[in-house]
């Protein structure tokens, strides 16, 4: 294939790409994006493939079926499971960033001083460092998300955490002005081998000390790294198509942390660097307080009652898997003509879009799934406000009380309803330790136990009621 | 390709760095511009497919595990080809799973279970 056919492919692949994001803007168009993706995916390796320097091909195809291997059953796990596999594939993809980076630096190191442009070995260093340190930042956060036993799930904070952190990265980018000024001294590759070691060991203490209420923007940030990883190996190798399409993931990582960070009040440094979990040492101190508890009987007779319901979501839905559950009560309720709704949060759940998905896999109507904004003003009108496992995205204190951690945060205004109903598994305070005022409320009640066994209970009780299932 | 750069002369090659800056800054352009589009629904089904695309590393991965180069740099190239190919493979996948899901009012007929 020549040279201008395959920039050719490349100039068609970046578009597909690009069409295959706008697609996305709505549900009815969003699979055909998936196609021009795959299309676009399949153009680009086979040009890349056919390129007479290619001779080799045996491994690569023994790494294709590999990669098939294991990203089928990977495509399979559970929508609960989503989060972890994203961030497991954005490991994958720093991988890839840092291993073609470091094999390019030692290739070019081996052919002489010529290959080692200042601007190729600043963009190898960046390659390598966004790349290794999202690969174990992505492994740390999917092994949080996954709670896997060795890796801590609460924030792990120590003294002097920034410091160590901001000068370790001082440490690699010093070693790296290093490598470039005198790319090919004896010392470089040991110093390059070095910046490696550091991008790995900074992955992993960026994300220890965050709390799994955070991962939704760590998720989209490490995705904006691994983007922005494909990017420099874009400029490493003066490939645009690689360029390109690593633009096209940072941005969107980038717009995505953003809106994160816009949902929960806080700056990208501040979730970063701010160790939410600080928050945990200052509650203990208040009062006991008492909640007031209903009975399955009880609520469904005030859910009867009702002419709307606005069913709040959180991770713990995800966590009891109620979400088929979840469904069944919304067909009850449509049943007796009572208008439901879902309410939104921007970071419900471990992952941006997480709620939607799991409500999606339950066959709820995506025209039921309401954003915080759009619902809050009709809060007030709401007869029955259910909180399925959220917490702080819905705790008045980020309105009212400046003292609290989540102060100025956007939630949905759950209060405002006129009767609210909490499932929750026990009486321990949420993820971030905070004390949540909805639950001490007039107007709430309180349904403790695990979210699918509360909800089939209701299920069970107001289906009696009309002698259906 | 690679033949062609190690001819450039030193002009040229700066001229092509400045054209990957501008092809970099316009794309993150169109990227922003795109992605603000996107529909809050999907945005877990965006950052899969995004997962699948960003996988575009997989080109640059043959790049180094396909040429007559010293093994040891071959297979750190083939490892890459993995790690990518993984991506593309469950990134597309799961993406079209979860779009699937996605039914608007229009109830379809009975018998769905889940």
């Amino acid at each position: 294939m020549t040279a201008g056919l395959v920039q050719l492919a490349y100039l068609v692949a970046t578009g597909l790409f690009v069409f295959a994001l706008h697609w996305m803007n709505a549900p009815a168009t969003a699979r055909r994006g998936v196609y021009a993706g795959v299309v676009g995916m399949l153009l680009a390796v086979v040009a890349t493939w056919a390129q007479p320097e290619v001779v080799h091909h045996l491994w690569i195809v023994v790494a294709i079926v590999a990669g098939f291997a294991v990203g089928v059953p990977l495509s399979r796990v559970p929508l609960t499971a989503v989060p972890q596999r994203t961030a497991l594939s954005h490991a994958f993809g720093g991988l890839a960033a840092g291993l073609v980076g470091t094999a390019k630096f030692y290739l070019w190191y081996g052919e002489g001083s010529a290959q080692l442009t200042e601007f190729r070995t600043v963009a190898i260093i960046l390659e390598v460092l966004l790349g290794f340190l999202t690969f174990t930042g992505s492994l740390m956060a999917a092994g949080k998300l996954q709670e896997v036993k060795w890796i801590p799930q609460r924030p792990v904070i120590y003294p002097l955490q920034n410091v160590t952190n901001i000068g370790l990265l001082l440490l690699a980018a010093g070693l790296g002005v290093g490598v470039v000024l005198q790319p090919t001294a004896i010392w470089a590759p040991v110093a390059f081998g070095a910046i490696v070691v550091l991008a790995l060991v900074f992955g992993v203490l960026l994300i220890i000390p965050i709390g799994g209420a955070d991962m939704p923007t760590v998720i989209a940030i490490l995705n904006s790294y691994a983007g922005l990883a494909a990017v420099a190996m874009g400029f490493v190798l003066g490939n645009k198509l690689l360029i390109t399409a690593g633009a096209l993931d940072g941005s969107s990582g980038l717009i995505l942390a953003i809106i994160m960070c816009k949902a929960m009040n806080r700056s990208f440094t501040n979730v970063l660097f701010g160790a939410f979990g600080q928050v945990q040492q200052i509650k203990a101190a208040g009062e006991e307080r008492v909640y007031k508890a209903e009975s399955i009987e009880g609520a469904g007779q005030v859910l009867e009652q009702a002419n709307l319901v606005v069913i709040v979501p959180g991770y713990g839905m995800a966590v009891a898997q109620a979400q088929h559950k979840v469904r069944e009560l919304y067909d009850q309720l449509r049943k007796r003509g009572i208008a439901v709704k879902f309410a939104i949060h921007p970071v419900a759940g471990r992952m941006p879009g997480h709620m939607n998905v799991l409500l999606a896999e339950a066959d709820i109507p995506y025209t039921d799934l309401v954003e915080m904004d759009e619902i809050n003003p009709d809060m007030p009108q709401v007869d029955v406000a259910l909180v399925v496992g959220a917490n702080d995205v819905v705790n008045p204190a980020a309105r009212s009380d400046k003292g609290s951690p989540i102060y100025g945060m956007p939630i949905i205004d759950a209060d405002r309803a006129r009767t609210v109903f909490a499932i929750k598994r026990s009486k321990n305070p949420g993820f971030a330790g905070i004390d949540n005022e909805l639950y001490f409320s007039d107007k709430t009640w309180m349904l403790f136990g695990d979210a699918k066994n509360v909800i089939g209970e209701l299920v069970k009780q107001m289906a009696g009621g009309s002698g259906m299932h | 390709m690679s033949l062609l750069e190690t001819v450039v002369p030193a002009a040229a090659e700066t001229a092509d760095i400045w054209s990957q800056i501008f092809v970099f800054v316009l794309a993150t352009f169109i990227g922003l511009g795109v992605i603000r589009r996107v529909s809050r629904l999907l945005y877990t089904p965006l950052m899969s497919l995004t997962n699948a695309i960003s996988a575009i590393a997989v080109v640059g991965a043959i790049l180094v595990a396909g040429p007559d180069y010293p093994v040891e740099i071959r297979i750190l190239g083939a490892i890459a080809v993995f790690a990518s190919m993984t991506n593309i493979v469950s990134g597309f996948l799961i993406t079209e799973r979860m779009l699937k899901m996605f039914k608007s009012e229009k109830k379809p007929a009975e018998g769905n279970h889940p």
